[in-house]
């Protein structure tokens, strides 16, 4: 056998902000092994619910994430919930819903830029980033965070959406939707994109399974697993399909993202025609959280779990976060194994890890 | 042609007006949900302390004693949990962000 060299891969590299550290084993330009070590951002976010009082931790828990930032508070309030015994009222459960998605939106269209931008294709990078602008704008008329929702609390939402803003978001949407659509196509026609993804990073439908892959990874090769199909929320009373694909390249990955901002459009079209009125919110004066629940959210990245454990207190015993780059991480390093260092960004990128979210 | 597939994008931006904004001299005016900064009125305050305990990152320490009221406008992560818990409406949100700090800045009020 000749002779490995190894070479070592962030925590700081310039294609990538999260702080991911691989050692790489290669064999020339092929990469034999490669070595994940995490652990750079931890911040204790799970030690502080059990110092804050349970229904100020709802924005503690949105700031585990700057992206995914709704969807960890949303998973939070549904946790405490359940452990309270509350049902949202119908339509804090739509504005969730509509608010989950404009939240997956921003993160692919923030994924399609940077992964772009990692196969050297600038200008796709910035227009990809110009239409997120769009989006971006719109979650801060609705919320009046452009990244921080802080929206959702315990037993609801916390700020109602008029009917006119309702509408407005409506034309906005269908006009980024056309923009969206152009450099979708670009996307999946243009040569440069095909070239450094098709084939790439292939993770075959058995290995994707036994790894332990969730979300878009999970779909690209070809399993319909999404955790919106449990229903939670308004999801199962909108008409969706999960989105597959069957290659399980990095290609394959791509795809499924970009199709799953379309469908993410027209749910939040869904959302705004069948929006029902009434209360945002359910009360529950003087009741504390008891027992322990798990709950499970399909995130952009895809599913992430939260374990909560309480005992009648005002703060929780334990709360546990797993998020999906700790899934993907498994599936990636089977990816790595056997591909060329130059292609080593390209493949991490397309699991889209959030790192420092995972470390909470 | 999937080289070009780019080019009639690119060439439609070069020629539009550009896509950001020439800031600092142009700002964009914000929604009016948006949350920039919290305000204070000292005139209803009756030190009651409710909004201090509700702050989850504990940016506002109010003076029972005194009759002080202070903000840290760098800790404070504009949630809006002080604007609803206070029942004399002394506190609110406004649009305008607070401008860029370089050291901690605390506001006192009494
Ligand atoms: S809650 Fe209102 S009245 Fe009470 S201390 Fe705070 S600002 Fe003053
Ligand atoms: S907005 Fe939130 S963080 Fe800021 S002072 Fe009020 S309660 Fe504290």
């Amino acid at each position: 056998m000749s002779k490995t060299t190894i070479v070592p891969f962030g925590p700081q590299h310039p294609v990538l902000p999260e702080p991911i550290h691989l050692d790489l084993e290669l064999d020339d330009e092929r990469v034999v092994q490669a070595l994940p070590s995490i652990g750079y951002v931890h911040r204790g976010l799970e030690l502080l619910a059990e110092r804050h009082n349970f229904i100020e931790m709802a924005q503690v828990a949105e700031r585990i994430c700057g992206i995914c930032s709704f969807i960890h508070s949303q998973g939070y309030c549904q946790g405490i919930e359940q452990l309270l015994g509350l049902k949202v009222p119908p339509r804090a459960a739509y504005l969730r819903t509509m608010w989950a998605e404009m939240s997956r939106i921003q993160s692919h269209l923030l994924w399609l830029g940077l992964s772009a931008d990692a196969f050297g294709f600038e200008s796709l990078f910035q227009h990809s980033w110009r239409i997120r602008e769009m989006l971006v704008d719109m979650i801060e008329e609705t919320t009046g965070g452009r990244v921080i929702f802080g929206t959702c609390k315990v037993g609801g939402i916390r700020k109602d959406v008029d009917a006119e803003t309702l509408q407005r978001i409506g034309g906005k949407i269908r006009e980024m939707e056309s923009a969206f659509n152009e450099i979708s196509h670009i996307f999946s026609i243009d040569r440069t994109v095909k070239q450094r993804t098709v084939g790439i990073g292939v993770l075959t439908a058995e290995d994707a399974h036994a790894l332990g892959a969730v979300g878009p990874v999970l779909r690209a090769s070809g399993h319909a697993r999404d955790l919106r199909q449990l229903g939670y929320a308004a999801y199962g009373e909108l008409d969706w399909e999960p989105i597959v694909e069957t290659a399980g390249d990095c290609y394959a990955r791509c795809i499924v993202r970009l199709r799953e901002i379309s469908q993410s459009i027209d749910l939040i079209k869904q959302c705004i025609d069948r929006m029902p009125s009434g209360e945002i919110e359910v009360t529950f004066k003087g009741k504390r959280p008891q027992g322990e629940t798990m709950i499970r959210l399909e995130q952009p990245r895809g599913e992430v779990c939260y374990y909560m454990c309480a005992n009648g207190g005002k703060n929780l015993e334990r709360f546990r976060v797993r998020t999906p780059t700790f899934a993907n991480i498994a599936p990636l390093v089977h990816m790595l194994k056997g591909c060329e260092l130059a292609d080593v960004p390209v493949i991490l990128l397309t699991i889209d890890p959030c790192v420092s979210c995972n470390e909470r | 042609m999937s080289w070009f597939s780019i080019s009639a994008l690119v060439t439609r931006s070069a020629l539009n007006r550009p896509a950001t904004r020439l800031y600092p001299i142009e700002k964009r005016t914000p929604y009016p949900k948006t949350r920039g900064h919290i305000a204070f009125k000292i005139t209803d305050c009756t030190f009651c302390t409710l909004c201090a305990v509700k702050c989850p990152t504990g940016a506002i320490v109010v003076g029972k004693t005194d009759n002080t009221w202070a903000i840290d406008h760098g800790r404070c992560i504009l949630c809006g949990n002080c604007v609803e818990s206070c029942r004399e409406s002394c506190i609110s949100l406004r649009q305008q962000s607070w401008h860029s700090m370089q050291e901690q800045e605390v506001i006192r009020y009494r």
